[in-house]
């Protein structure tokens, strides 16, 4: 459904220029649900208004549902929807109103807009808000009317941009299921960018890492965790011990990273759950008894990390208000 | 494109016409300027040589006219900022919609807003004040009005999409529309007979000098006269160059 090579865009302002996106390749099949993940200002909104058309490339080339983007946007704007970062409402405008001039400027007649319209309406909970003032909708309800016009059309690929900033965890957990439904029950391909780790994980089937204008890293999450070096393991033990527990871990097949603070020993291994009885009875033999133990699975916080040398977290210049979420 | 102009004027009508009250208080200047200076002008214009033909409300209210086109429409571009900031412009541009018609459907509806002030101003001069004006002048005249607030608001938009910011519009406006404004005579016609040369040979390079003197031809009904027939191709050219620089920004950054 997408398949860009080398794609790029450079800003131009005052002199100063910005590599906002620094030559990406993309290749989404149809069907997929793939993520872009990156924090703020990593080139995600600029890559995305390449591919829909609102932007035009300094460099590279795409194809859209079939379509060259460069040669024929028109067929490349009738085949996608679009929802934007910060939504495209008018706040002066009443919900049912916005409805019909999407799907007229879509090509539908004024009964087919409206029918389409119910339709979503019902489907996105939206149901009764027709006379409603844009501006008067909660968060959550404007996203979902945003993600509504950007469905009017029954595009068979939809873009969507950071869907659940700003959102409360409520809405956020109910716009992931109305995303899932919507790849589920209409087969849409679906592309959607997010600085929420937890979003990308439990979300998408694959994700593309982008950190400064570069795709960094590509695969699904499981695949992306496993890149990273193995599990992180927790355990506790008598603070006169650690030093020797600490040693102990060590000789594992294939720990590293070992370190210990009081009485707690950490260290990496690449199979958390087959080293444990191993070092239980290792430590049981060195006569030290384990008081706790813990097992974590890598996050794809440490997948940023490993990739970029930052956590997501410290990759952030979120505005105020807005939070980062992590896994 | 014709639909799609057409669903875009529709929209931007409405969302007019549910604030009328700015359509009165864009016209709040030019009836202050029939009330309070009009009167002034009757004496003046009787008395002093020089003066285009036609009675001191026949030379004021096709000017004011003029004027209440230049700066309603001029600052539309300043209401498209706002649409861009709240991502209305992205959202309308993703659809297949055509760019032109995204621009045409908001002029027209600036161009219907301007007409229907000027319809009031007039009717104002006609029962209040002694204005006298043929008929088809007068419609002749809203057609110019139209067209004055067409290029206008092409030109506002395609400014205001060029430099993007919401302050340094409106002072880039202010900072023109004033001279523009004094050197098209809207207040005195800066005709030979009353201003110095060097001020009589700028303000005929000003378009709007001849499409003022055009509006004031058609008030006293001569369709015959050169003035009429500068001032329409002054503005027919003019129409055609800010629509088109309008339509080229709004297709600019695509892909
Ligand atoms: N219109 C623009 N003009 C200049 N710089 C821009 C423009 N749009 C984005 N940028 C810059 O490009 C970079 C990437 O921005 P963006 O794509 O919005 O990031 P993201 O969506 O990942 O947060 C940022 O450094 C941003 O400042
Ligand atoms: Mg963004």
């Amino acid at each position: 459904m997408i398949r860009a090579r080398g794609l790029a865009r450079r800003f131009t302002a005052r002199g100063r220029t910005v590599d906002a996106v620094k030559g990406v390749d993309i290749d989404v099949a149809e069907g997929e649900l793939v993520g872009f993940l990156g924090p703020n200002g990593a080139g995600k909104t600029t890559t995305l208004r390449m591919l829909t058309t609102l932007l035009r490339p300094t460099a590279g080339e795409a194809t859209i549902g079939g379509c060259d983007l460069r040669k024929d946007p028109l067929g490349v704007r009738k085949r996608i929807g679009y929802v934007a970062q910060g939504g495209g409402t008018h706040p002066e405008c009443r919900v049912g109103e916005e409805i019909e001039l999407q799907g007229r400027l879509y090509g539908l007649s004024k009964a087919g807009a409206l029918r389409r319209g119910a339709e979503l309406t019902e489907q996105l909970d939206l149901a009764g808000l027709d006379h409603r003032l844009t501006k008067t909708l909660s968060g959550g309800q404007r996203r979902r009317l945003d993600i509504a016009l950007g469905l009017i059309h029954e595009p068979k690929l939809v873009f969507f941009d950071e869907p659940t900033t700003g959102l409360d965890p409520q809405s956020r957990a109910n716009l992931w299921e109305h995303i899932r439904r919507l790849r589920a029950e209409q087969g849409v391909t679906l592309f959607l960018t997010t600085h929420y780790l937890d979003e990308a994980d439990s979300l998408c089937d694959r994700i593309l890492v982008i950190d400064n204008g570069e795709i960094v890293a590509e695969g699904t999450p499981d695949s992306l965790k496993a890149s990273v070096s193995g599990d992180g393991v927790v355990i506790g033990v008598a603070e006169d011990s650690a030093p020797a527990a600490a040693e102990i871990a060590g000789r594992l097949d294939g720990a590293h990273e070992v370190t210990v603070t009081e009485d707690l020993v950490r260290f990496r291994v690449p199979r958390g759950d087959t080293a444990m009885p191993e070092l239980l009875r290792a430590l049981d033999a060195a006569g030290i008894p384990m008081r706790s133990m813990q097992v974590q699975r890598p996050t794809l916080d440490d997948v940023f990390l490993t990739l970029t040398g930052r956590t997501l977290r410290d990759a952030e210049t979120a505005p105020a208000g807005e939070v980062a979420h992590v896994a | 494109m014709l639909r799609d102009s057409w669903l875009i004027f529709r929209r931007d009508f409405s969302l007019s016409m549910r604030n009328p009250a700015w359509i009165m208080i864009g016209i709040m200047q030019p009836v202050l300027y029939l009330v309070l200076f009009g009167p002034l002008m009757e004496r003046v214009v009787a008395n002093t040589p020089g003066f285009p033909p036609g009675s001191s409300w026949a030379i004021l209210t096709p000017a004011l006219v003029i004027q209440l086109a230049l700066f309603g429409s001029s600052f539309a571009g300043f209401g498209l900022l706002a649409e861009f900031r709240s991502g209305v412009v992205e959202r309308l541009r993703v659809t297949p919609a055509s760019r032109v018609a995204l621009l045409l459907g908001k002029v027209l509806n600036n161009a219907l807003q301007t007409m229907m002030q000027a319809i009031l101003i007039i009717v104002l001069a006609f029962l209040v004040f002694d204005l006298d004006a043929p008929f088809g002048g007068i419609l002749l005249s809203l057609l110019i009005v139209g067209l004055t607030s067409v290029a206008l608001a092409s030109a506002s938009y395609a400014l205001a999409l060029t430099i993007k910011n919401e302050q340094a519009f409106p002072a880039l406006l202010n900072a023109v529309l004033l001279p523009l404004l004094l050197l098209s005579g809207i207040l005195l016609p800066i005709t030979t007979g009353l201003a110095p040369d060097w001020l009589y040979t700028i303000s005929r390079i000003n378009p709007f000098t001849h499409i003022v003197d055009a509006e004031r031809a058609s008030f006293r009904g001569d369709v015959t006269m050169d003035a009429l027939f500068t001032g329409c191709v002054v503005l027919l050219v003019l129409t055609v160059l800010t629509v088109f620089w309008g339509a080229r920004t709004f297709r600019k950054e695509n892909a």
